[in-house]
């Protein structure tokens, strides 16, 4: 997490019109949700859109639901800090696991009718593993929910002068309205209207950059001359991202413990991301969301960490601390930026920007987690075999609730902000195992529902054990025994997790009971007829509607990317 | 919103009401302000981007992207289905 220090200097010169441009975009993120409340006739509308959405749409939602503060403000301090390695979080970080997600694991979900990620671990392993991930999903939500209220918060402090509670409560009010309001398709909606208003707000001001600097040529020169060096410029072997001092080390931590195990737990098995794909009308188009998703998801490094080495070598409060060995305030490097370089007018847009993305953040939570909460908690443990309208209730009251806990947990990160950093990181050890298990229970039928839990348990124990192990991971806690920190611990957990998980797996499947092949159609791979992976509405597909032919395209692309920046 | 959705009256048209009229219409309102903003830059604002009209060209912009939006929606519109949650033709 970042702490926006609240220094006196950084304001934002606002007038009118910048507060016309932000009036302006919460009057239209009202509207959506009102608009959409029409169309909210039964819980599945409410949750899953009625699975009706268009693949276009859900495709800028999937991008925008995970284009929130952290993305914004921690990748533009990543690009003014590392310069270009920093794209490593995009081209092998998240690209190629949206494809593996549309092409091999969105067929099983999509086509499994399941209404969560969760609901599909209680199908294929039971009441144990599914416990273990509809719990862990369902409170690190709730907690990601409150670090993107309160950075929402910090943020209006900083630049406009507001009062902490003040925005605190406007933005969950707000929030709260629309996703009670239109329910899922309420959010995706904002989703892409918000993905447009970040764009809006960033590209010109990258733009704008860019001038200022002498183009691409004079960026390079000039960062190439700062501290950080022409290693700034290339992307591989990003020591200085890992932490590690090998170039060896580093180009196998990035691929595998970013791009394999992190990467592909986080987006193949997050509801945040794969609810987006449930919601659209057909297998094709399911498929197609992170596929389309993709395309924008590869050049958002342009409009982030671009600005972000801009204000490196352009804004004195982060250039100067940086050429002389100091500590400067990256996380602020992009509002810097802002205020340098842009008139008012262009002003507000920004700030809408910002708005946008943190709220996009802070809904796509509250959406994921009413789901799980509903269906996977109340409907499964609690309240069983009631009509749909009280489920439909349901939702409504959990995600007011959610709401309200997520007010405390952004009150007490302003009090806590270690504890909240660490509490992140310790659920992002959940996520670690969940993409061995899936995977391993997707195409291996033998698989037992005690191997799934018990897998998922010992993977994430061994990512604790590492990050207790390493170097300062977790606070207090870490005892420095492995020569790790930061990034590379991080990845170096991930990948136990990822380890521990399959050989666990395999292990107790070996001396436990499988569940009758009868149970496992569509969820398990030999056990599906290869029907049940297409819909009969996806006939006639034009060239762009077919997600293996766009995922081709988009692997050419992203590959491409990744040697001109080599 | 589109008119269709109208007609379905009910049954299932989650996800019918067109969002490219809105996000075409929101972009369109920025583009207007900024072109109409630019007028009010001071000096010393142009300064900040070396003289660079960045509300000018922003607000162009904008305004290209908002008929960009609204010809599509006209072009593509979504048509519901008496009968059905299937949102076809959309552009998608």
């Amino acid at each position: 997490m970042f702490v926006m220090a609240a220094e006196e200097q950084l304001r934002l010169d606002v007038n009118w019109i910048d507060y016309l441009i932000v009036a302006l975009y919460f009057v239209f993120v009202l509207g959506i949700g009102f608009a959409a409340r029409r169309s909210v006739s039964s819980s599945i509308d409410f949750f899953l859109s009625g699975r009706s959405l268009p693949a276009w749409v859900t495709g800028l939602a999937f991008v925008a639901a995970n284009l929130g503060a952290v993305e914004i403000i921690g990748m533009s301090a990543n690009g003014a800090n590392y310069g270009i390695p920093t794209v490593h979080y995009f081209w092998v970080g998240a690209v190629p696991a949206m494809l593996f997600l549309g092409i091999v694991m969105m067929p099983f979900y999509y086509g499994s009718k399941v209404r969560s990620v969760p609901e599909f671990m209680r199908r294929r392993f039971g009441t144990g593993a599914h416990l273990v991930n509809a719990l862990s999903f369902a409170l690190a939500q709730l907690l990601i929910a409150g670090v993107n209220l309160f950075l929402l918060a910090t943020i209006v402090e900083v630049i406009l002068g507001w009062p902490l509670w003040v925005s605190l409560f406007v933005a969950a009010a707000i929030v709260l309205s629309y996703t009670t309001l239109g329910g899922l398709s309420a959010a995706i909606y904002n989703e892409v209207l918000q993905f447009f208003v970040i764009v809006a707000a960033l590209l010109p001001l990258t733009l704008v950059g860019l001038h200022m600097v002498g183009g691409w040529d004079g960026l390079k020169s000039r960062v190439a001359e700062s501290t950080g060096g022409a290693e700034q410029l290339s992307s591989w072997p990003g020591t200085a991202l890992t932490g590690f001092d090998s170039p060896f080390w580093s180009v196998v931590g990035i691929v595998f413990g970013l791009g394999f195990v992190l990467s592909f737990g986080y987006w193949t098995t997050n509801f945040v991301e794969v609810q987006r794909a449930m919601a659209s009308k057909s297998m094709a188009s399911a498929q197609s969301t992170p596929i389309i998703g993709a395309f924008p998801k590869m050049f958002v490094p342009f409009i982030v960490i671009f600005p972000g080495m801009i204000a490196a070598v352009l804004v004195n409060e982060i250039s100067e601390p940086k050429s002389s060995g100091g500590t400067p305030d990256y996380n602020n490097a992009l509002i810097y930026l802002i205020r340098d370089l842009l008139p008012n007018g262009m002003l507000g847009l920004a700030i809408a920007g910002l708005l946008a993305s943190f709220m996009a953040g802070m809904a796509a939570n509250i959406s994921a987690f009413n789901t799980v909460f509903s269906y996977d908690l109340w409907e499964t443990y609690v309240v069983k075999d009631r009509e749909d309208g009280y489920y439909l209730k349901v939702g409504r009251v959990a995600t007011a609730l959610a709401t309200v806990v997520a007010i405390g947990t952004a009150l007490f990160a302003s009090q806590y902000n270690n504890i909240m950093d660490y509490l992140q990181t310790l659920f992002g050890f959940f996520n670690a195992p969940l993409f061995a298990t899936f995977i391993l229970g997707m195409f291996w039928k033998r698989m037992t529902p005690t191997a799934g839990w018990v897998g998922l348990v010992s993977g994430t124990l061994a990512a604790v054990l590492v990050a207790v192990l390493s170097e300062g991971t977790l606070g207090v806690l870490s005892v420095g025994v492995l020569p790790l920190s930061g990034q590379g611990a991080s990845f170096a957990a991930a990948g136990a997790a990822f380890v521990v998980d399959i050989v666990v797996s395999v292990l107790v499947t070996m001396v436990t009971a499988p569940k009758p092949e009868s149970e496992l159609r569509g969820l398990v791979y030999s056990l599906t007829p290869k029907a049940d992976f297409h819909d009969d509405t996806d006939v006639d597909l034009a060239w762009y509607q077919q997600p293996t032919k766009l995922a081709g395209i988009a692997l050419v692309m992203v590959i491409a990317l990744n040697v001109v920046f080599w | 919103m589109s008119e269709q959705s109208q007609q379905s009256s009910g049954r299932r048209a989650a996800g019918a009401f067109d969002i490219r009229n809105f996000i075409g219409l929101l972009l369109g309102l920025y583009g207007v302000i900024l072109v109409v903003a630019q007028f009010l830059d001071s000096e010393e604002q142009l300064a900040k981007a070396d003289g660079l009209r960045v509300n000018l060209w922003t607000g162009l912009a904008l305004l290209v992207t908002a008929l960009v939006f609204f010809v599509w929606a006209r072009l593509r519109p979504i048509v519901v289905p008496e009968d059905g949650p299937e949102g076809h033709s959309d552009g998608s």
